[in-house]
């Protein structure tokens, strides 16, 4: 191997400070805000990336990490953080972790009755900037032109009064006086201004008032207290509570351990739902599977015949389901099975009469039909596809040998064309079901899950597949996102489909080549 | 297995073939139709169209309420570059497992495989978290934007893809890199000026099936692009087909042929290709 030459090397080692430099910033301002989780990601990246630009040993980790850096941070670190949140109580109202809400509690405040107050007038510069001043009742005067209020004399050489003596500017800033003062109100509204160790804060036109915190956390004790009331609040299951019951929001997110499993067990309604949404996702995977299937396999069949022409032509054409970028078939189909207007129930009606006009998004039978029906119609041109690969492959010798021993048509199809098709389509049969299994796009264009079922206990649609339900429970709940449940589902999901993987493992030879170490 | 058939024969094998071309069609047939019909309404539509008109198409280019032109340039923008980052992070990381030997390689192909098989998707939630924690400090990466989307997309595309060039790279015999590193080639230029030009179709196929796969995508797409102007073709097509068919039909006839011509003029001409890197992973669709 050649050396580098010592350019090269310059080059390499100042952008390596750089970035360094840049990592220890980002560091530090996340270790400020408390983002230990991205902080942690952030070093150990970092350290990575400079062990691997400096060690020779690491040179292959060059070319791995910087898929690696993708392939953890957007499908590996998601997988474990789903796991994680299934065992919390994530959900609207505990989304964020105890910390950030006692943090955000504790910069509330209220104004106490006998608090210090103040009469304020506000001058603005030419850029916008505002100056402050206060005054109480004794006369004495406070000025802030950041946030915080100092002792101002009355005879400091900045201010500028009229003839009345009424202060008319301070430096550069005017008074603001009349409507002017309203525009800067909602501005001045958000401002918490520190006087020593109290804080002031705008209470009216012309009026400052002390402001204190409403809440104080006491780790010690890990109660929260009222400083109003006096009232203490304790954390129960990430909601700080009263003795008498009333909560304080938003809550918290906490570890539950294995409740949103237990809950889909034995909590009766999530249980029904589940079960109901699993056995329709099976249904749908399997028969979307044989239907296109069979179809592709009998086209197969007849375009493998050499006696037909144009058969270059007719997989060409046939293929165009296929071609078609699922969304926007699944919306086009939606279209034609329109009820009152589509154009298949128009066609249905010339046929059948008023029969015809069949209830396809309104019916849980019909428009599970439907939807098996258009996603036969997306895929059957790859089953056709994978059969023609299939059926190409079996050796012509085979069925002469049949034919001398006296096989008929049919003999020859059931016992050797199909044993040996499914042999070599068995992993991509399998493959296509996983596929189908999880199928989002058709089943939420088309129906999003609807029609609703009466007294589902979470929003789980006749239609729902497991994973359009996990998608309405995370985002589309009537009770705000349940995002641990969700997860939850998720990762159930992800066990149904590794044992398929895990079966299919079987049928390839993936896992040899791991082994054999090529 | 077969023999010439009698004329009966040919008429029923025919016949059965243009049924299964009809079925195909059926939806392609009345989309075109619906996109030159001059209403612009489902129940209205006629087969064929009595005096055919390109003002849907127009609609689509001039009306500032149908902002689908802004949606087709976003998913060919975040597919494109999806496709291109995939290929060349893919293209160094499978080069590595292909002719290096280290260890943690064989539990990294292990790994790797493991991976793959897990659809991105199912994490949505906690991508959708995380994205949300990245908008409080980078905000160019997090919610509603498309490098966030790009950074997720390309996260979900590693796996698979890895596996399956390094699977190719296998292939390529190695005496002609270790020529040239005999000549004084890093290994790193064997790569860019051997393997590569070697690699090409598998290239191309991960180029195309991955442009194709982020132009469909659905899903993350929904819950990462929240504003109009974001949305991706397949998020924004929904949203304006929400509205109501009966009064829209037209137009989004239009938008769905315009959407499906680009595809269908990668697909058609390089479907061998395609397919077999499809099913050449035989893992996953």
């Amino acid at each position: 191997m050649k050396r580098p030459g010592l350019a090269s090397t310059l080059v390499k080692i100042v952008l390596l400070c750089l970035l360094d430099a840049v990592a220890v910033w980002g560091v530090i301002i996340l270790g400020s805000r408390g983002s230990y989780a991205l902080l942690g990601f952030l070093a150990v990246g970092t350290l990575l990336l400079n062990f691997v630009s400096l060690s020779k040993r690491a040179y292959p980790l060059r070319y791995l990490l910087p898929g690696l850096i993708f392939l953890f941070g957007m499908v590996v670190y998601p997988i474990v953080y789903t796991v994680y949140i299934s065992t919390t109580n994530t959900q609207t109202g505990h989304i964020l972790t105890k910390d950030q809400v006692v943090t955000q509690l504790e910069s509330r405040t209220y104004q106490p009755p006998d608090g210090l107050h103040f009469a304020s007038t506000v001058f603005q510069d030419e850029d916008g900037q505002l100056v402050v001043i206060l005054s109480d009742d004794a006369g004495a005067m406070l000025v802030a032109e950041e946030l915080e209020f100092l002792p101002l004399a009355a005879d400091d050489p900045r201010l500028e009064r009229d003839g009345e003596g009424r202060i008319v500017a301070v430096g550069d800033h005017v008074l603001l006086e009349g409507l002017a003062v309203f525009s800067v109100l909602s501005e001045l509204e958000t401002r918490r201004y520190t006087y020593g160790t109290t804080y002031l804060q705008l209470s009216g036109i012309e009026e400052f008032r002390e402001v204190v915190p409403l809440y104080a956390f006491d780790e010690g004790r890990n109660v929260l207290v009222d400083l109003r009331s006096g009232v203490e609040y304790t954390p129960v299951e990430g909601t700080f509570t009263a003795p008498d019951g009333s909560v304080v929001e938003p809550g918290f997110r906490v570890n539950v351990g294995a409740r949103n499993y237990t809950d889909i067990l034995s909590d009766e309604g999530i249980r029904s739902d589940f079960v109901r949404v699993f056995t329709w996702t099976i249904i749908w995977a399997l028969l979307s599977v044989v239907f296109s299937f069979a179809l592709g396999l009998g086209l197969a069949m007849l375009l493998n015949d050499p006696y037909i022409r144009g058969r270059f032509f007719y997989r060409s054409v046939l293929i165009v389901p296929y071609a078609i970028p699922a969304f926007i078939s699944a919306l086009v189909w939606l279209g034609l099975f329109n009820t009152e207007a589509g154009a298949i129930n128009r066609i249905l009606q010339d046929l059948f009469g008023a029969a015809g006009k069949v209830p396809w998004l309104q019916d849980p039978i019909w428009a599970k039909a439907m939807l098996i029906f258009v996603n036969t119609w997306l895929t059957f041109p790859y089953m056709m596809i994978i059969s023609l690969g299939a059926l190409q492959s079996i050796p012509g010798g085979i069925y002469e040998a049949a034919r001398i021993d006296g096989a008929n048509g049919f003999q020859r199809l059931t016992r050797i064309t199909l044993p040996l098709l499914l042999v070599s389509t068995a992993p991509l049969l399998i493959g296509s079901f996983a596929f189908t299994f999880n199928n989002f796009t058709v089943v939420f264009l088309m129906t999003g899950g609807r029609p609703p079922v009466l007294g589902a206990a979470t929003p789980a649609g006749a239609t729902d597949i497991l994973i359009s339900w996990t998608y309405r429970i995370a985002f589309q709940g009537v009770r705000g996102n349940q995002l641990a449940l969700a997860s939850a589902i998720a990762v159930i999901i992800f066990v149904i489909i590794a044992t398929i993987s895990a079966i299919n493992f079987r049928f390839t030879k993936a896992l040899e080549e791991v082994h054999r170490g090529v | 297995m077969y023999r010439r058939h009698g004329w009966l024969g040919l008429i029923v094998r025919h016949g059965l073939i243009w049924l299964a071309i009809a079925f195909a069609l059926f939806p392609v047939v009345w989309i075109v139709s619906a996109s030159i019909n001059p209403t612009n309404s489902l129940q209205t539509q006629q087969l064929i169209p009595p005096n055919p008109t390109l003002a849907h198409y127009k609609t689509l280019f001039t009306d500032p309420n149908v902002p689908f032109l802004q949606w087709l340039l976003n998913t060919i923008k975040v597919s494109g570059i999806t496709a291109i980052g995939t290929v060349i992070l893919c293209a160094i990381g499978a080069y590595a497992f292909s002719r290096f030997r280290f260890t943690g390689r064989r539990t990294g192909l292990l790994g790797l495989l493991l991976v793959q098989m897990f659809p991105q998707m199912l994490a949505m939630v906690a991508i959708y978290l995380l994205l949300l924690a990245i908008s409080e400090y980078l905000p160019a990466f997090g919610l509603n934007t498309h490098p966030g989307l790009i950074v997720v997309y390309l996260g979900g595309a590693m796996g698979f893809n890895t596996w399956f060039m390094k699977g190719y790279f296998d292939t390529i015999p190695r005496s002609l890199e270790e020529s040239a590193m005999v000549d004084g080639a890093t290994p790193f230029r064997a790569f860019v000026r051997i393997i590569i030009p070697l690699a090409r179709p598998i290239l191309a196929v991960v180029l195309i099936i991955q442009f194709i796969t982020a132009y469909g995508e659905y899903i993350l797409a929904s819950i990462l692009l929240r504003g109009t102007r974001m949305y991706t073709l397949s998020v924004g097509l929904r949203f304006f087909t929400q509205e109501a068919y009966s009064r829209r039909w037209g137009t989004f006839a239009a938008a769905a042929i315009l959407g499906a011509i680009l595809i269908l003029l990668i697909f058609l001409p390089l479907q061998r290709m395609i397919i077999s890197g499809l099913t050449g992973g035989a893992v996953k669709e």
